[in-house]
Parts: structure tokens; sequence; C-alpha cells
């Protein structure tokens, strides 16, 4: 069989696989692959039709696809080769480097070679099986992304009066677009006290339409043999549990869920490497390294984040690190791990190698509850080695803060980051 | 004019029209869905039971264990998933081992493979298993299968030597007349030498237009949940827990042909067999019974619930024989757990009694036992999958990601002898949308190529059964 040698291939040509095989390129790496299971590059972003992208990286406002679209003109203007429809089944990383095994209409069964592979698999919606919504199995329950495919790259309507359960974005997002089309959207619930989308997404997507939005409400039943008639909806008590006597149907004809994403690993998985249970995505260092040396990851399939700007800047520090390993360059010394305290879901990277991090290390985390003027404190045992104030923080939002390498220098092999209210506590930092 | 008309194509309509297959007979199928295997055939534990369970001297002890024979040599005939696991009784108390000891006893009279283990002997067999339990009966004679692919292969081969499967047939009425019985459908009538009454829980309706009230159904639901593949590979055998004072298997946890894992059922009366729904009490207690057998099952992990409703009857045993008014037509009632693992054996059965009713059982000239090949890509070896994508490019176009199902496979469902016609047909074929994604990915495309292959327009495609539409319409018409 041929292989063909890639110095770095890109799994995945949505933003992340774009921005890291961009920076591959940048970083010195001769021959670059990004593989593509669907038929064109840019991943979800084709679908996001409405603007808000890119404000943080191009300074301006964009749609998903012109997003997508300048990524994938800059990697065109690269050295970098693109396939796609072409489906990654597994990758293999014995002692003489990765292989990529894949299939593609065009090319067969094919295994390809790299001296670095980067994960850029993207994530995938809950679905209402996962969450074990009770009732009837009828059509027009669907994932809020599947239907936004229907919507805007098929052009179908999926429906008419809709509820949608889950007030992340891509539910908001969804309750405008039907909306606009003509359809009428009869409620958002949601089962946290508070939303887990962005702010804006709020008020542009809800309350410009004056959708009412159901906060500490779930659909407890689905009725309809055929089609979906109508949901049942009750409030929930703190502890999450639907509170008897609340419960009120609404006569609809769909039900979108948008009630959260979970990274893709299971190429990740099969292969060995680390998964962190609070991400679902594979442990990182600080220049995105899997536990498996010379298997990157970025975007989604390490973390779910809330701007795909973010996406893109990970996606590129990832990219320039694979062209460094297949270039040869290994990384030793002494190896941080970073600890979740109070208040903190989880955090990325979870290892700092302070030799590699450069003059900052930035680490996105997301906070559990919304919170008002807070402290993140960042701990090497009982000594603060930083501490960050924040008027407001949401789990809708990702958190950043940098670590300058003189702090982490300092610090033990354990590190803590944490968040409290801001008050008298706070006077100590 | 047919000499049978089988109404109802789950498991027990396709076997009876398998065995028929093979005489010279002009055999109909009358299917009120859009699809065969849609109802208790699709939702249930998929298990063919080793035989230990029924009480001896029953018509379920000797067709349960004639029919995991047949059915092992008929699912690596056709190409139906099948595979051999052992099976475990959990026992949890001295009580418990009581009724392990009558299984074993039972298992014995019914020449089953049965013996009892110890707790270690139990770890040892399934490291999964609680280790709160205090011993087990144990078999070898079980397995798991595939049970939508087992019904369908069946009918295939059917349809292949001629029968008519006539899907969205609703029976609504029975004429005896001389020599002949007219079946009412709603979709005009059909003239029959004999009737086999395969209605599963309706079969109670279909015996009644036939003048024969004596069979009294009394449909039980059991709800599910299935687990993802990390789950699945937690267990390597069908773990059962000793049967509650009603006599129901209890919740079980085993390994599905696909790599899943089921937990379920419980057994609820349900009035209406058409009602499928879940609710949460329910689920809750099997998820509680589930971790009990094995605790290490996370539920993190589900993707889907289902409910089955078994078609049980105001009898302990199957209701095979012929209508107490009505000579020619045979009733195949109460066909519930061990229905499947029976069902070979009920199919033989019923043509062993529509020839005791006259009908002229003559071997048909060129019978054809087979089907076509069914391309599983996911299951191929490298090497192989080179092959058929160099044979066939659209196997190496992946629809489904979760489960890697490729283009090529959906169209080669698309042009079986039975026409899958909805997205779960599909997946019922190929398992595309039976991943962790649920079809979040797939769906729109497994929709557009039925459209395309098919030839029918989008809006006309369904998720399932008829009246579950997907989309209403274009984006941008207006709305009159």
């Amino acid at each position: 069989m041929t292989e063909k040698y890639y110095d770095v291939a890109v799994i995945g040509g949505g933003p992340a696989g774009l921005a890291a095989a961009v920076s591959a390129c940048e970083h010195g790496a001769a021959k670059v692959l990004v593989i593509e299971r669907d038929k064109v590059v840019g991943g979800i972003l084709n679908q996001c039709i409405h603007n808000g992208f890119g404000l943080h990286y191009f300074k301006e406002e964009l749609t998903g696809p012109e997003y997508a679209g300048r990524f994938a003109e800059m990697v065109r203007n690269t050295a970098a080769e693109v396939v796609t429809g072409t489906m990654v089944l597994g990758i293999d990383t014995p002692e003489s480097g990765p292989v990529i095994r894949c299939v593609s209409r065009e090319d067969g069964y094919r295994e390809y070679r790299a001296g670095a592979v980067v994960l850029c698999m993207g994530c995938r919606e809950r679905t209402r099986g996962a969450i074990a919504i009770p009732g009837d199995r009828p059509s027009g329950v669907m994932t809020a992304g599947t239907a936004q495919r229907y919507v805007n790259m098929e052009g179908y309507m999926i429906g008419r009066r809709i509820v949608i359960l889950g007030s992340g974005d891509i539910g908001l997002i969804m309750a405008r677009r039907m909306t606009l089309e003509g359809a009428k959207v009869l409620a958002c619930v949601e089962l946290c006290p508070y939303s887990n989308g962005l702010n804006r997404n709020i008020v542009q997507c809800l309350e410009d339409y004056g959708i009412p939005l159901y906060l500490s409400h779930t659909v407890t039943g689905v009725h309809g043999r055929g089609r979906l008639e109508r949901v049942t909806v009750s409030r929930v008590d703190d502890k999450r549990r639907p509170v008897e006597g609340t419960a009120f149907d609404i006569e609809c004809d769909t039900l979108l869920l948008s009630v959260g994403l979970i990274p893709e690993n299971e190429i990740t998985r099969d292969a060995g490497i680390e998964i962190d249970r609070r991400t679902n995505g594979p442990t990182v260092y600080e220049n995105m390294m899997t536990t498996r040396p010379g298997v990157f990851a970025c975007g989604n399939v390490v973390h779910v984040h809330d701007l795909v700007d973010f996406v893109t800047a990970e996606s590129m520090r990832a990219g320039a690190a694979a062209a460094e390993y297949a270039a040869g360059k290994r990384v030793s010394g002494r190896v941080i791990k970073l600890v979740n305290g109070e208040g903190v879901n989880y955090t990325v990277p979870q290892m700092i190698r302070p030799d590699n991090a450069g003059k900052v290390t930035e680490v996105f985390f997301r906070t559990n509850i919304p919170r008002k003027k807070s402290v993140i404190r960042v701990m090497s045992g009982d000594t603060q080695i930083a501490s960050f104030r924040r008027e407001y923080m949401a789990p809708g939002e990702m958190e950043k803060i940098p670590l300058p390498r003189v702090l982490l220098d300092r610090a033990g092999d354990t590190v803590t980051v944490s968040v409290e209210p801001a008050g008298e506590a706070a006077d100590r930092a | 004019m047919y000499d049978v008309l089988i109404i109802g194509c789950g498991v027990t309509g396709a076997a009876a029209a398998y065995s028929l297959a093979r005489y010279d007979l002009k055999v109909g199928i009358v299917e009120r869905f859009n699809d065969v295997a849609c109802g208790a055939t699709k939702a249930n534990s998929a298990i063919m039971h080793a035989g230990y369970d029924p009480h001896p001297g029953t018509k379920m002890a000797s067709l349960n264990r004639l029919g995991i024979k047949a059915a092992k040599k008929i699912c690596k005939k056709l190409d139906v998933e099948y595979r051999p696991l052992q099976s475990l009784v959990l026992a949890f108390s001295e009580k418990d081992m009581e009724a392990v000891r009558e299984l074993y006893a039972r298992g014995k009279k019914n020449s089953a493979d049965v013996r009892i283990l110890d707790r270690k002997g139990v770890l040892a067999a399934e490291p999964a298993a609680s280790p709160d339990c205090v011993g087990a009966l144990h078999s070898r004679d079980s397995a798991i299968i595939n049970p939508w692919e087992f019904a369908l292969a069946m009918a295939e081969v059917a349809v292949i030597n001629g029968a008519d499967l006539l899907l969205e047939h609703k029976v609504t009425g029975i004429r005896r007349g001389r020599g002949k019985l007219t079946v009412v459908t709603d979709r005009g009538e059909l003239e029959t030498r004999f009737v086999v009454n395969a209605a599963g829980a309706f079969a109670e309706d279909i015996s009644a237009m036939a003048g024969d009230t004596s069979v009294k159904s009394l449909p039980r639901a059991g709800q599910y949940y299935v687990l993802d593949k990390e789950e699945g590979k937690k267990v390597n055998s069908v773990i059962f827990r000793c049967p509650d004072e009603n006599g129901f298997k209890g919740v079980l946890v085993a390994p599905t042909v696909h790599g899943n894992l089921l937990v379920g059922p419980d057994a609820e009366p349900r009035a209406d067999a058409d009602d499928l729904s879940t609710d949460r009490e329910s689920l809750d207690r099997i998820m509680k019974s589930g971790l009990s057998s094995v605790p290490s099952v996370n539920f993190r992990n589900i993707i889907r619930e289902y409910t089955g409703v078994r078609p049980t009857t105001s009898e302990k045993d199957f209701v095979i024989g012929v209508s107490r008014s009505c000579r020619r037509m045979i009733n195949l009632a109460g066909i519930c757990s061990p229905g499947l693992s029976s069902a070979p054996a009920i199919g033989d059965e019923a043509v062993r009694l529509l020839g005791k009713q006259g009908l002229v059982l003559k071997r048909r000239r060129g019978f054809i036992d087979e089907r076509p090949p069914v391309v599983r890509l996911a299951e191929l070896d490298d090497e192989e999958k080179r092959r058929v994508i160099e044979e066939n490019p659209l196997y190496g176009n992946i629809i489904c990601r979760c489960e890697t199902v490729s283009e090529g496979e959906i169209v080669d469902a698309l042009r079986r002898p039975i026409v899958p016609r909805s997205i779960d047909a599909i997946k019922r074929r190929c398992r595309a949308g039976m991943g962790r994604c649920q079809g979040g990915f797939c769906s729109p495309r497994v929709h557009e190529i039925i459209s395309r292959e098919l030839g029918v327009p989008m809006e006309d495609v369904m998720l399932d059964k008829q009246g579950s539409f997907i989309i209403t319409g274009r984006t941008g018409a207006e709305e009159n």
C-alpha cells in the first residue's frame, strides 16, 4: 500500500481545522493535509447564516459562511492540501508516528502517515434520548442544529408552531430564524434558573420578538403518534425535579432541542488518548498536545467554545505546535497540573509545562453558575499566584485568564483555579 | 384468490410466511404499517432465550427449544446479525436461589443447557455482575439477535418466492364465504382460502372478526434504555435477575448485536397497544434495577429510550390453534416472550395446522432460500473495505458517522425486495441514525437519498410510521 506522508494532518475542516492548517503552514510545515468528511470545508459555520462571527479575530461582524470562507481562502493561499468527502475511521499511533485510516468515494480506503496530527472533529448535539424526555415518539422533535441544516442549507421548513427546549445559543438563534421564516415560536423552555446562551442572543433572538423564556422549567411530556401535537411543560425545583401541579401543555408541531453539545471524541477514545470527564474532550498541554505525543487537538473537540474567534486562536496555537513537533521539537521539563477549584467547571489546558509556556499562557474555563462581582484566584498550595476581578460571569460565556511565565515558575506542581464572590475576602488579593 | 393470507408482518407473520414459502402456494401478507417489524418485533429485548424459563409441557417450552435451533440456522443462512452469548439469572438472596433452583429444574426438563453458579462462579463468568449477588443460573444456549433484521430476512425470502406484501393495509373485517374468506381492508377486499392471524397485540380483534371471541389480549408495556457502545463493552452476557413475585423476568442488562447496551424492560398493563410512550417513573425504576445488577453502567451514556408492548393474552401460554369459529383461520396469538426465540417454530406450526385444515402442501419447485447479500462496511477489515469501495464508490461515502454507514449501504437497502420508505426503516436496515447522535447529522442526508432513489418528494418521506412527516414545505413559501 502506498501511504502518503504529511508533516501535519488535520482531521476536520471546520473553523478549528482550517485555522490549524493555516498556522501549521505559517510555522514551517511543508506538507499539510486537511481531511473533511463533508463535501465542503467550513463545518457547522456553513449553516450559521446569522452574523456575529469574527468580532474578535477580524474586528468586524461576519456571518458563519463568511467567516469560514475567509479561512478557506487563507488555506487556499497556502500549500496545504484539502480532501473532502473523506471520513476518518481511526488513527493509530505507533512509535514510527501517527497513521490515519480513512475512506472516501473518490479514493476508496486510504492511509496517511503524519509527523503530527491535529484533531478538529468538533462536537455534536445532545439528543432527546440522551436527556430521556418521556412520552410518545412522534416526528417533529429534533435538535436545533439539525433543524438549522434543514432550514438554512436545504431550504425546508420543519414546522409551524415551535417550542424550544434549552436556551443554548443554537436554540436561541433558531428561535429567531424560525420566526423570520413565518413560524410561530411559542416558548423557549430552560431547565436552569438562568440561560446558558450569550446574553446578546437572549436579547436579539427572544426579547426582540416577544418570545417568552420559561426559566426553571422543562419539557416533561411529548404527545403525538405521527407528528408532534403538544408538549407538557413543568416548573422544576432547585434540584431540577419537576414540581407537581405546575404542568401545562403547549400545542405545537415542533420541539427543537438545544440542550448541550458534546465533543466528538470517538476517534480520540479509540486511540487510547486520555479524556477529561469534565470537558468530554482530550486532556491537553499548554500547546494543545494531548497525552499522546504528536497528537494535538483544538476547537470544540477539546471543549465547547462560546465564540468561533476563540476556536481560531486556540487552533492557531495547536497548528503551530504540531508543525514544530513534526520538525522534531520535543518539550520536556516539569508539568504543572491545573485543578478545578470552587466554582470552576473545567480548565483548558489541563497541564502546563512552564519551559514551553512562552511569556503568557492563556487558561480558559467556565464557571458553574451566573455570578456578579467575583474574584478568580489562582493558587499554588496556600499561596496565591494571581487573581482577577470580574463584574459578571456566566456559564454560557468562556472565561480567559493570562498566566505569565514568571508566576508559573514560582508555582508548585498543582495550581488551583477557583472563583468566589468579591467582597471583604477579595481584599486579600 | 390467495391460498393463505397472513395478517401482520411482525416476526411471527414473517416466520409463517417464510415457512409457507417452501410450498407451492399463493401467499399474501397484509400489514397496517408502512414497513415490516413495526410492532413488538422492533421493541423487545432482542434475546434468543435458552429455554429454561417456560413451564415444561407448554407450547412455549417446546417451541422455544425448537425455535432457537432453527433461528440459529436461519440467521446463518440469511446473514442475520446473531451472536451466541451466555446468560445469567442473578440471585441476590436465599429466596432468589430457590427461584434459581426451580429454573434449573425447569431448564433440565426442557432440555436446556443450565447450571447453577455460586457467587464466585458468577463473578468469574461475568466480572461486571454486582458483587452483591449470591449466585446465578447460567446457560450457554442463549444468544442476542437483530430482531427486525430477523423478521425482515424471513419476509424478504417469502417475497422473493412470490408472496405479496401489502403494506399500509389495515384489516377492518372478515367475511366467511363458501370455501373462502374475504378479508376487508381500508384499501379494498382480498379473497383467500385461509387466514393466519399474526396480528400481535391486535390478534384479539382479528380473531373476533371471524367470530371467535375467546382470544383476550392483555398487552403489557415494557420500557428500555439504549446506551452508548462505551457501556456495551462492559458486559459479556445477558444478565437477568430472578423473576419477582409476579413472575416477570425482571430488568435485564445485555449488549446488543451492534454493541450497545440494553437495560429494561419493566412490565405494566397497557390497554392501548399502540401507546408506545415512556414515562419518568418507569424509566427511573428500570435504571435502579439495572444498576443493582451491573453497578458499573454509566447512565450518562444513554442514547435512547423506547417502549415495546408485548402481545400477552389472558392465557399463560402462546395461543396457537385453529379459530373456534372459523376453520379457515389459524390464530397465532399471545406471542410474547419467548416469542422471538420461538418464531421459526411457530411458523412451522402454522403450516402444520393449515395442512390439517386441508391446505394442500406441495413443495415449491425452485424454492429460493436466500436473500441478496448485505454489505456492512463497519464490520469489514481494511482490505475488504478497499475492495468493496473499488467495486462501488458509494461505499466510500460515509453518511452516518456514528455507525460508519455508507451511502452504498443505504442505496442497497432501497433496492432490496422489501423497500424501506422511512428514515427509521433505513435505520432498521443499515443502522444509519442508530448511534450516539441519533441521526442528528445523517437524517437530513438519509432523507435526501430516500427521496432521490425512490423518486418521492422530500415532504412525503416519513420519519417512521404514516403521519410522522418531517418537513412542512419549502422556506420562503407564503403560507395560505
